[in-house]
């Protein structure tokens, strides 16, 4: 591979976030989880099964201008449990993290059972206990083992 | 109890249901010493979906312990229908009373409902979730009529849907029994409530057919399966039918197992099963009034 494939792939960004170590196969679902699509205007840069070290293979995701908030990494650790986050300002790491699965995930994802009372119009954020591999919402117990990515929360 | 709020059997240990089921006990032999116990406690009885039976049974409770109920009426007429939240109604209803007994068709609905208020909340059913004040009573029959340690029970009929046996099941994992489920395959028990049993280490089982395990059980607890859950209704008529016991079926049986069901039932339990020594469903509805004073009691003095 020359210096110049290696550079179209991870090419350096000015200020943002790169998340890297992201589970091969999951980086387009990271941007769902992030409700990026594009429309923002800011660039977006993704590699998918990049050789590495730990995972073998894995994806990275880099966004410019855009720090991810501490609900947000929580929700990424459930479908990339081993991504580091990189916040980057003028070219430098200022801030490198390990996602940690967290004990709950709050205000993220939607419950996917329709009679749930957190999806009709009450004043409550959704709440789900991490089990396992899966969470499992502190209304109606309803788990939801995988496709987080379905339930997001949209305004 | 140390809980202000009764919403789900996950929350009841062993020792509360014991407490709970001695107390009832102490009062179903003796009434009249707690006639005048929540005197001047007023009760508030929630049902944003109809049931007779569950909302009748805490109005006589209440009223059986010198206490006194406010109805919501039906939906149709109330502020709910105008697009009120349910945090914002019971807020109000708080106002009213000293406890709220909550029936609401979404499942999560009591959980809410307790985080919007202080006053103790009691789950009288939401959607395909919790009943627990029913599992109350539920195990006090069956520590009456067979025991709860030691115990081998049935649960029959539609698993997936009936609240009343996602929380009895999750409640017995604090004793030592044997849980055998048998339903038709669309209507097996829910993963979240799999969940709780399995983390429980429960002996549970589960089957399509009750002849296998019949002759096994103290304990047969059957519950209706809806004519709704079935877009087809021949398919309903087939399902249905292969769920359904009567005095025949129950010749396999022990002499002494006992037959519970949740009531109302259809068809599930044939009237014939009513003349045997098995019928124990109209006594176990019975049970609900003395468990709810206990219930009750514990809960508005906490
Ligand atoms: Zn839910």
């Amino acid at each position: 591979m020359s210096d110049n494939d290696h550079e179209l792939r991870v090419s350096k960004i000015r200020n943002g976030t790169v998340i890297d170590h992201v589970t091969a196969g999951q980086a387009l679902n990271v941007l769902s989880i992030l409700d990026i699509d594009g429309s923002e205007g800011t660039g977006v840069s993704i590699g998918m099964n990049v050789p590495s070290d730990r995972l073998g293979g894995k994806d990275i995701v880099k966004i410019e201008d855009r720090e991810l908030s501490p609900s947000e990494v929580d929700v990424l650790s459930l479908i990339a449990p081993k991504a580091t986050i990189n916040i980057i300002r003028e070219f430098e790491v200022a801030e490198k993290t390990r996602v940690e699965r967290p004990d709950r995930v709050v205000g993220v994802i939607g419950c996917p059972n329709h009679n749930c009372i957190t999806n009709a119009d009450e004043p409550v954020e959704t709440s789900f206990e991490v089990v396992g591999d899966g969470i499992r919402c502190d209304y109606c117990g309803t788990i939801v083992e995988d496709a987080f990515t379905q339930h997001l929360v949209t305004d | 109890m140390r809980h202000t709020h009764l919403i789900s059997a996950t929350q009841l240990s062993r020792d509360d249901i014991t407490a709970v089921l001695d107390r009832a006990a102490e009062i179903d032999a003796d009434p009249e010493s707690v006639a005048d116990a929540q005197a001047g406690s007023v009760l508030a009885l929630c049902f944003f979906e109809p049931s007779t039976r569950t909302k009748m049974s805490f109005d006589t409770a209440m009223k059986r312990l010198g206490g006194d109920t406010v109805d919501m009426g039906p939906v149709e007429s109330s502020s709910v229908k105008k697009g009120e939240t349910l945090a914002d109604t019971v807020r109000v209803i708080e106002g009213y009373a000293d406890g709220i007994v909550l029936r609401h068709p979404s499942e999560g609905s009591a959980k809410l409902a307790s985080e919007f208020v202080d006053v103790p909340v009691v789950n009288g059913g939401d959607g395909a979730g919790h009943h627990p004040s029913q599992t109350l009573l539920d195990l006090y029959t069956i520590r009456k009529n067979a025991r709860l340690d030691g115990l081998t029970i049935g649960i029959m009929g539609d698993l997936k849907y009936g609240r009343t046996v996602h929380s009895l099941s999750t409640a017995l994992t604090n004793f030592d029994a044997r849980q055998h489920f048998i339903s038709p395959e669309s209507l097996r028990l829910p993963q979240s409530v799999r969940y709780e049993l399995d983390e429980a280490g429960a002996d549970v089982e589960e089957h399509t057919d009750v002849d296998a395990v019949l002759p096994d059980l103290d304990v047969l607890y059957v519950t209706r399966i809806q004519r709704e859950r079935f877009p087809d209704e021949n398919e309903y008529r087939k399902i249905a039918g292969e769920y359904e016991i009567d005095a025949d079926t129950l010749e396999a049986a022990a002499d002494d197992l006992t037959v519970m069901h949740p009531l109302p039932r259809v068809d599930e339990i044939a009237p014939d099963v009513d003349d045997t020594s098995h019928e124990t469903y109209f006594e176990q509805a019975h049970n609900g009034v003395p468990v709810r004073m206990a219930l009750l009691d514990s809960l508005l003095n906490a």
